[in-house]
């Protein structure tokens, strides 16, 4: 068979998707015979993962823990800061800032997502840049600049009470910080959880020490201050983390001609309105939603590798059931599905706000289709898996959720009446107690006659005990 | 009639004694040893039924036409008969035309000898062994972490005095119940997705059950290393002095955080935590695997996470604390070492090394030239067999693959299109009842040899009868045929003792140097762990000084978590896994012809979930029939409230249409060759009618 040469696939985003992107082709191509992949990324550093950095705010990580592995194939290259500015989808070129272009076979956007800021009097320049004291926590650069701002001991403000701000506020307490959070909407996680768990769960970080405002708006940020609200009250802050959003960066497919809303428009094969052109990750806009979730972004990015590479080009992704699991030190929070699923769900629902626990299991035609699980780590990981298989629920759903099945049936009654003590060679109490009846009277002697207690030893003590309450019956040694 | 020798079954190798019952027939006995002391499972104390069964083959048994009934014959004919046939076929079609197929229940004689047999007698590059089901994935890691590969690089009684001990994909409280002897005062972290006696014995005694999601273990084993290292609890002095390649490997780590790792797992991310505490904390720890983590297409690469894991918490290398692989078969150790592997030599040299043929020709008096290359691993090799350029002739030695082998419809198939096939056995197994011809051989009882146990101890087996009159021994089986065949019979001894010599010679200089093995030391009681290089202590504890690396240093491996070959569908929606029971071993072929075992259980069974059995219309005690993309396995149901709800259980030990491995999947791990035992998707069917085939084939066809 004629040689060909590899086929070049452009990379544009060195995230967490477009590096995993390049990771799965070289697993899949280690030789590099099909596939060339360039991977341009406007960051300076190397790839990192992104999720972990309100990690590296608690001092988990160091920012070099969190570096993304490179593979280690001559067909991979990476090229770390360079953005590309303009897209000719007709000559299948990339041009980037530096004025160098890149020709490819097949494209992949995987360009993620910016931080939204509000529109709050103070919360930015004129020019777009932030005011001093404020920042997102989107990427590394954010992380250092909230690492410079956010000194143990001193106050700061997160505004919106998402996921990420949760997770930012969590890590800049355990930081020693400070912290108020403000949500706008009429409660905390608005979008994965429902009112009474977002009760209990402000109720948690208050305890923790963070004070919580829902349905608060902000009104202005005063840079040295803080962060006045529309009550007028003002909430003390060196620094303003705002976590209210993302919007997904398409400018470089719109000015192309493709076709975006709020993501770029993708059909399950990941490719755009251009077979060449394809998107996944934030930047991604899929009919199955799951923008906004690493977990989504990397079964799209494997699902592309198997189609760019011909390994299985069949594959398609057909959506996300996207299960959100806060990373809180403290907290086991997880969420999925509908959180207010309406009557045509059978629902059931704990609710212990003294004991900071709540959980809420709604189920359509024996399936899970929501749920709201605070402080029940360890059904959550059950009804997580259940959902994400689309797997049938057990029919004893409070069992699934306290762990306590109902009462069954008593055991079979020759069962209980003569148990297996030794299950390592089948000896049950009626065949120590015969025997014994033969005069079997040590542990010795009755390894010897039964075999009791020569296997795992399990059954050592229990033998024992059988033994010191016969023996007690009946002093007199047999002859 | 009073003599210690070692059970026949698995790697514990359990010493016992066989006296005569009250019935003058041989009945085993447990012997203090350190591994059982004094214990034995319910398999070892039945074992020595076997060895008197009306079931056994005492005369050679030929037939020409496979239709056909066996005819018995005598040894020269049938020897004679199977020279003539493969001398012919290797004549016509080259020497790679006839296979050889061996087992890690050979003794290391036997082992030797057979590779030594195929590779000069046969001329083969075809021979490989049932040991690639079992501990292929465990070597390669092994050998890529440490360069070597001794399951265990301690004596066993070492566990005893650790805190903490995770279990990885091993069961032994069912298959190796004597070993849990050790494990009373550690605390258990047992990984499994089933409730398993282990997995129960851990929760009973304070330890934890972590029950990933099938196929998802590597995933575990990175999100723990994660977990220890934000805890702080890495041992970094000793990752800068005696490792490489940490970096690497983080970096695939740092993917798997705690509830990154519950997702993909199952296993609650606080419980991942507390694991890592448990061995991270502990000042004296292990990190053990076993089949279910290995028997995997990524087997290799998981192995290597658990091995990351250890490595990153400083554990090899150190007294009282490391990784160990519990070795499955009896010999599992010392069959993979001594060239009955495709990819090997003698002394666990690697074929295609210049200098290990040079040693090895050199030990067998040839040119280097004359000794084939590397071969099929052992799926591949069934899976050619009768087909254009596979081989059309196989001689089998200590294996039923016809059960044991995956996909065995699709194996048995291959197996049934050979021109000819050759069994050694002492009973009528599934395979041997294919063949053209069936040699009948002596058991464990009835000759000389040594096996290495799973801590890599020398163990010297004893023949405390005689075999029956008409029964060979394996060695004398290849002895004779390798004369048959134009060799000189110097080259191929027929006395276990003259074997060990020449192996230890073949060995020397090897990374399982057995130079310094006599029988002599052995019968004198001395603990001989390998390498054993000359008359000097052998090594009970490898690598305190340094790993086997030409730089001193144990190597992390940057492997990720690449999950299971197939995952349920709407076609086949749950996972099946396979695995051993208390009173079976491997595929049955002895176990279920020993009445008390065979009695406790008798037929195949499946383990599920009460709503999963409810949801496809089973109730407790009924036939179901297991369906996978391979085959179907009947099964009867039985109930487990503690079972997850989206996995089956099934015990491998059953053949024809209740073979588990009718069902798995023979995706292979692109390092080691080892199939996917442990995942297959499947759905659960009411069967039309119970089995109807008998589970054990009789002789006399």
């Amino acid at each position: 068979m004629a040689q060909h040469p590899a086929r070049r696939i452009v990379v544009i985003g060195n995230g967490m998707v477009g590096a995993r992107f390049a990771e799965e082709v070289a697993r899949r191509d280690p030789a590099g015979d099909r596939v060339g992949v360039t991977v341009v990324g406007a960051e300076d550093e190397p790839a990192y993962n992104r999720v972990l950095l309100p990690g590296v705010l608690a001092g988990d990580y160091t920012p070099d823990d969190i570096r993304l592995p490179v593979p280690q194939v001559p067909s991979v290259a990476v090229r770390t800061g360079a953005a590309a500015r303009g897209l000719d989808t007709a000559r299948r070129r990339v041009t980037l800032d530096d004025g160098t272009h890149l020709d490819y076979d097949d494209l992949v956007l995987a360009t993620g997502a910016r931080a939204a800021f509000p529109p709050i009097p103070g919360l930015a320049a004129s020019d777009g840049a932030p005011a001093p004291g404020v920042t997102a926590l989107r990427d590394a650069a954010d992380c250092r600049r909230l690492d410079a701002l956010a000194r143990p001991g001193g106050p700061v403000v997160v505004l919106g009470g998402g996921v990420l701000g949760l997770e930012a506020a969590r890590a800049l307490a355990r930081r020693g910080m400070r912290v108020s959070l403000v949500e706008s909407s009429p409660w905390i996680m608005r979008r994965q959880i429902d009112r009474p768990a977002a009760r209990i769960l402000a109720e948690q970080y208050s305890a923790l020490g963070m004070s919580v405002h829902s349905w608060r708006v902000a009104a202005r940020w005063i840079p040295g201050t803080g962060l006045e609200l529309d009550d007028g009250r003002v909430l003390a802050g060196d620094a303003l983390v705002v976590t209210a959003g993302v919007e997904g960066n398409t400018e470089l497919a719109a000015d192309a001609g493709i076709e975006t809303e709020h993501g770029v428009c993708v059909d399950d094969t990941l490719a755009t309105a251009d077979p060449r052109v394809h998107a996944a990750g934030d930047c991604a806009q899929h009919r199955g939603g799951g923008a906004g979730l690493v977990q989504p972004g990397w079964e799209q990015a494997a699902v592309l590798a198997d189609r760019l590479t011909g390994t299985r080009p069949e594959a398609r992704y057909s959506g996300a059931r996207p299960v959100t699991r806060l990373k809180a030190a403290g907290i086991e929070l997880t969420a999925m599905g509908e959180a207010e699923a309406d009557d045509t769900a059978e629902t059931v629902t704990i609710a212990d706000p003294h004991g900071g626990r709540y959980a809420k299991l709604s189920v359509r035609r024996e399936r899970i289709v929501g749920a709201v699980l605070l402080g029940f780590a360890e059904p959550a990981s059950d009804i997580a898996q259940m959902y994400d298989d689309g797997a049938p629920v057990p029919a004893d759903r409070l069992a699934l959720l306290t762990g306590r099945p109902a009462p069954e049936a008593e055991p079979q009654a020759e069962a209980a009446a003569d148990p297996t003590v030794c299950r390592c060679n089948a000896v049950t109490r009626q065949d120590l107690e015969t025997a014994w009846l033969d005069g079997s009277r040590t542990r010795t002697d009755i390894a010897e006659a039964t075999r009791a207690t020569t296997g795992c030893g399990g059954c050592t003590r229990d033998v024992d005990a059988l033994l010191s309450g016969w023996n007690a019956t009946s002093p007199v040694a047999a002859t | 009639m009073n003599t210690r020798t070692h059970c026949p079954y698995c790697a514990l190798q359990c010493a016992m004694s066989i006296e005569s019952g009250p019935d003058g027939a041989p009945t085993a006995r447990p012997a203090d040893f350190p591994t059982n002391r004094g214990g034995l499972c319910r398999k070892g104390w039945t074992s020595a039924e076997l060895l008197h069964s009306p079931q056994r083959i005492t005369r050679p048994l030929l037939r020409t036409d496979r239709s056909g009934a066996f005819a018995e014959t005598d040894w020269d004919t049938a020897l004679d008969h199977v020279a003539a046939r493969l001398a012919a076929m290797r004549a016509e079609h080259g020497a790679d035309s006839v296979a050889v197929f061996g087992s890690g229940g050979l003794t290391n004689e036997k082992s030797y000898l057979l590779g030594k047999f195929a590779r000069l007698a046969l001329g083969t590059s075809q021979i490989d062994y049932n040991g690639r089901f079992c501990m292929s994935s465990a070597a390669a890691a092994g050998n890529r972490a440490f360069g070597i590969d001794r399951g265990m690089p301690f004596p066993l009684p070492d566990l005893a005095a650790a805190d903490t001990v995770l279990l990885a994909g091993a069961n032994p409280a069912e298959t190796m119940p004597p070993m849990m002897g050790h494990l009373t005062a550690p605390r258990l972290i047992v990984v499994d997705p089933r409730r398993s006696a282990t997995a129960q014995y851990a929760l009973d005694h304070g330890g934890l059950h972590l029950a990933p999601r099938p196929g998802t273990d590597a995933a575990l084993a990175l999100g723990l290393l994660h977990a220890a290292r934000t805890a702080d609890l890495l041992d970094t002095d000793y990752i800068a002095a005696r490792t490489t390649g940490f970096d690497d490997a983080w970096r695939h780590a740092a993917a798997f955080w705690p509830e990154q790792t519950e997702q993909v797992t199952g296993v609650p991310a606080h419980r991942v935590r507390e694991a890592a505490h448990l061995l991270g904390t502990a000042a004296r720890a292990y990190v053990l695997t076993g089949r279910g983590s290995e028997q995997h297409a990524t087997g290799t690469d998981t192995v290597s996470a658990w091995i990351n894991l250890a490595l990153a918490l400083g554990l090899p290398g150190r007294d009282g604390a490391g990784y160990g692989c519990i070795t499955g078969q009896g010999n599992g150790q010392g069959g993979r070492e001594h060239g009955q592997k495709a990819d090997q030599l003698p002394g666990y040299r690697k074929i295609d090394d210049p200098a290990a043929r040079a040693h090895v020709a050199d030990t067998w008096g040839v040119d280097p030239d004359e000794l084939p290359g590397p071969g099929r691993s052992a799926f591949e090799l069934l899976d050619s067999l009768g087909t254009g350029d596979g081989p059309g002739a196989m001689l089998l030695l200590g294996s039923n693959p016809a059960v044991s082998a995956p996909s065995a419809e699709r194996v048995r198939n291959r197996l049934q299109s050979l021109d000819l096939l050759v069994t050694c056995d002492f009973v009528m197994s599934e395979t041997a009842a294919m063949s053209d011809v069936v040699l009948p051989v002596a058991q464990w009882a009835e000759e000389e040899g040594t096996m290495t146990n799973l801590e890599g101890r020398l163990l010297r087996r004893r023949a405390v009868l005689d075999p029956p009159e008409g029964v060979r021994t394996d060695l004398q089986v290849l002895s004779a045929l390798a004369v048959r065949l134009g060799q000189p019979a110097a080259r191929f001894p027929d006395r276990p003792d003259a074997v060990l010599a020449e192996l230890g010679r073949a060995s020397a200089g090897g990374g399982a140097d057995y130079a310094g093995v006599t029988p002599q030391r052995l019968d004198e009681g001395e603990e001989l762990f390998w390498p054993v290089p000359g008359p000097e202590a052998g090594t009970p504890r490898m690598f305190l000084d340094s790993f086997a690396h030409p730089d001193g240093r144990a190597r992390f491996a940057p492997v990720s978590h690449r999950g299971a070959a197939e995952r349920p569908d709407a076609d086949y929606p749950l996972y099946a896994t396979t695995g051993r029971l208390m009173g079976h071993y491997q595929s049955g072929a002895q176990t279920r012809r020993i009445a008390e075992l065979d009695a406790a259980e008798p037929r195949a069974y499946v383990e599920v979930h009460p709503d999963t059995g409810a949801r496809a219309g089973l109730a407790e005690g009924d036939w179901a029939r297991v369906v996978s993309r391979r085959g179907a396995a009947l099964a009867r149901i039985r109930h487990r409230s503690d079972a997850r709800t989206d996995t089956v259980f099934l015990p491998f030990h059953f053949a024809g249409d209740q073979a588990a491995n009718n069902l798995t999947n023979p995706a292979l791990d692109p390092t080691s060759r080892m199939p996917e035992f442990k995942v297959s998707a499947v759905r659960l069917e009411p069967a039309d009618t119970a089995p109807t085939a008998p589970t054990a084939p009789t002789a006399g066809g």
